[in-house]
């Protein structure tokens, strides 16, 4: 007989937007959140690489992506996407974030925006980490592609790749996480790619860079 | 309960004139309202209304432009007016949404007008699209500093605290949240909160163009997902630095009395970045609703301009 279905998409709500959260592997303790890269959706199982996480694991598609919410019209920011973050740990409580290239970049906003619910960030390398740098460069109307079914939102693709990140905007969350979350070592960097945010983050004190083996061995515990 | 006012009790304003036509255009796929006023063959004005406002409210100093000869074109922003409200907003959406009208207005370049915010997207579209237009008209929308007061770091980090959790509080609801009823006056006597320089008499004509009638009462039209200020990685200075590059005639006016709406930019702040030949005017006695406050002024200042510039 096959095992009992286990329902593994929640569906939130930011706003307009319809989120979808997936339950890849239940367990006991704070579970761990992985945010995708621009482009990408939440992968089906637990990846190999995080498998020694002993909570349970959870991952969401952002707004445009995977099965959440395409928009009419584009207007994607970091900030709105944060907010789609936000939504999932309404739902789920305290949560260490994996994100992985744009996730990366989400994934230290709502740690500054929420300091006391997020419980340690890993910074992974992968699509969208870079951005459109620290500054803006010419002005110019974002088009966007084809749209095509089960596809990222073609508008998603256009401006998440083109939009702005100051390195002292970074460094204000930095400072918000250092001040409210609570731990020590509450922003691990495991990315070999260091764009100017990025660096500048790595670059204030109390933010360690090391492996990801290591990174989840000082988050993993029982929820706070 | 507050009756809802019929259209024939919509109170009028001296010199206000509804739009002669209004359409939408759609913007990847969202609902945008545009608006005319004057003859249809006439040579454009592209006119975009600032953050929290609606082309309605150009319904004084749009018609004295198209008295003059010109076919005066404007739009409600996503999310304002009787646009459709959008699920995201940002710079870059706001910005196509221009376009699209943009491409709505014939093929000869046009003149562009941007009141506050709205200056800011015509700086930009000037950038982006040069060649489609002939003349640049910027009033009181050129913001120049980081609107952070001068603070120590531990208040500046609070402040930010408090800003986060404020916003993402909002967003938490915003999927169920309206905006507040009230009657005509209640809602013109809100208003001048946020605009209180304008005279009650305005802000009540305004009333029944932004706000939709229901049992309640009225309700600003504006997407109740949005609100004033925040914060964001975009920097005010960035805008002004779009000023010095712009290749078409170029008209400048600030309101220099200060007020909560405006920015606080002074001459000294605008004059090193005027491209050549721009003309340039900064008025004591507006604040920064100057098209709103004297319009008569204004437009006579935007038609000598155009007339001489962009003939």
């Amino acid at each position: 007989m096959a095992a009992p279905a286990v329902p593994n998409i929640i569906t939130l709500t930011h706003g307009k937007s319809h989120l979808a959260l997936h339950l890849l592997r239940e367990g006991w303790g704070r579970p761990l959140l992985l945010l995708h890269g621009l482009g990408e959706h939440s992968p089906a199982t637990v990846p190999e690489h995080l498998a020694a996480w002993t909570g349970p694991v959870y991952a969401l598609d952002l707004t445009g992506h995977g099965a959440s919410t395409r928009p009419q019209g584009g207007g994607y920011t970091a900030e709105m996407l944060m907010g789609d973050v936000d939504a999932a740990i309404a739902h789920l409580g305290s949560v260490t974030v994996y994100g992985r290239g744009l996730g990366a970049y989400i994934a230290l906003l709502i740690a500054g925006a929420r300091p006391p619910d997020v419980h340690g960030i890993i910074l992974a390398d992968g699509p969208g980490l870079v951005g459109g740098g620290i500054r803006p460069g010419s002005p110019h109307i974002p088009e966007a592609g084809v749209e095509v079914p089960g596809a990222p939102d073609p508008f998603v693709l256009a401006e998440m790749s083109r939009d702005v990140r100051p390195a002292d905007y970074a460094v204000e969350y930095v400072r918000q996480i250092m001040q409210w979350s609570g731990l020590d070592q509450p922003i691990v960097v495991t990315t070999v790619v260091r764009p100017e945010w990025l660096a500048a983050v790595v670059a204030e004190p109390g933010v360690v860079e090391c492996s990801l083996a290591d990174a989840l061995a000082l988050f993993v515990g029982p929820a706070a | 309960m507050t009756a809802a006012p019929t259209s024939t009790e919509a109170p009028t304003y001296p010199g206000a004139r509804r739009p002669d036509r209004s359409r939408s255009v759609s913007s990847a796929g969202l609902r945008i309202a545009v608006y005319e006023w004057g003859a249809p063959d006439a040579p454009v004005i592209l006119m975009a209304h600032g953050g929290f406002d609606f082309a309605g409210t150009f319904d004084v100093f749009a018609p004295m432009l198209a008295d003059a000869g010109y076919r005066v074109v404007s739009w409600d922003a996503r999310g304002h007016g009787d646009s459709e409200h959008a699920v995201l907003y940002s710079w870059a959406g706001d910005m196509r949404d221009a376009a699209a009208v943009l491409d709505t207005c014939g093929p000869d370049p046009v003149a562009i007008l941007g009141h506050s915010k709205g200056g800011g997207v015509v700086l930009d579209l000037a950038h982006a699209l040069p060649h489609r237009l002939r003349a640049l008209v910027n009033l009181d929308g050129l913001p120049s500093k980081n609107n952070w007061p001068d603070l120590a770091d531990h208040e500046r980090t609070k402040m930010l605290r408090g800003e986060l959790e404020g916003w993402l509080d909002h967003r938490r609801k915003v999927a169920t949240t309206q905006r507040k009823p009230g009657s005509l006056v209640e809602l013109a006597a809100r208003r001048q909160r946020m605009n209180p320089r304008l005279s009650t008499e305005w802000l009540e004509y305004l009333v029944p163009i932004g706000a939709a009638a229901s049992e309640d009462g009225y309700r600003w039209k504006i997407d109740p997902s949005l609100r004033l200020g925040g914060f964001g990685p975009w920097r005010p200075e960035w805008s002004m630095q779009r000023l010095p590059g712009i290749g078409v005639p170029v008209l400048g006016v600030l309101g220099l009395q200060m007020e909560l709406m405006g920015w606080g930019t002074l001459p000294a702040d605008v004059l090193p970045n005027l491209p050549p030949g721009a003309e340039f005017h900064a008025f004591d006695d507006i604040g920064h609703f100057v098209h709103i406050e004297q319009p008569r002024r204004i437009a006579d200042l935007v038609l000598d301009f155009l007339d001489r510039r962009a003939g």
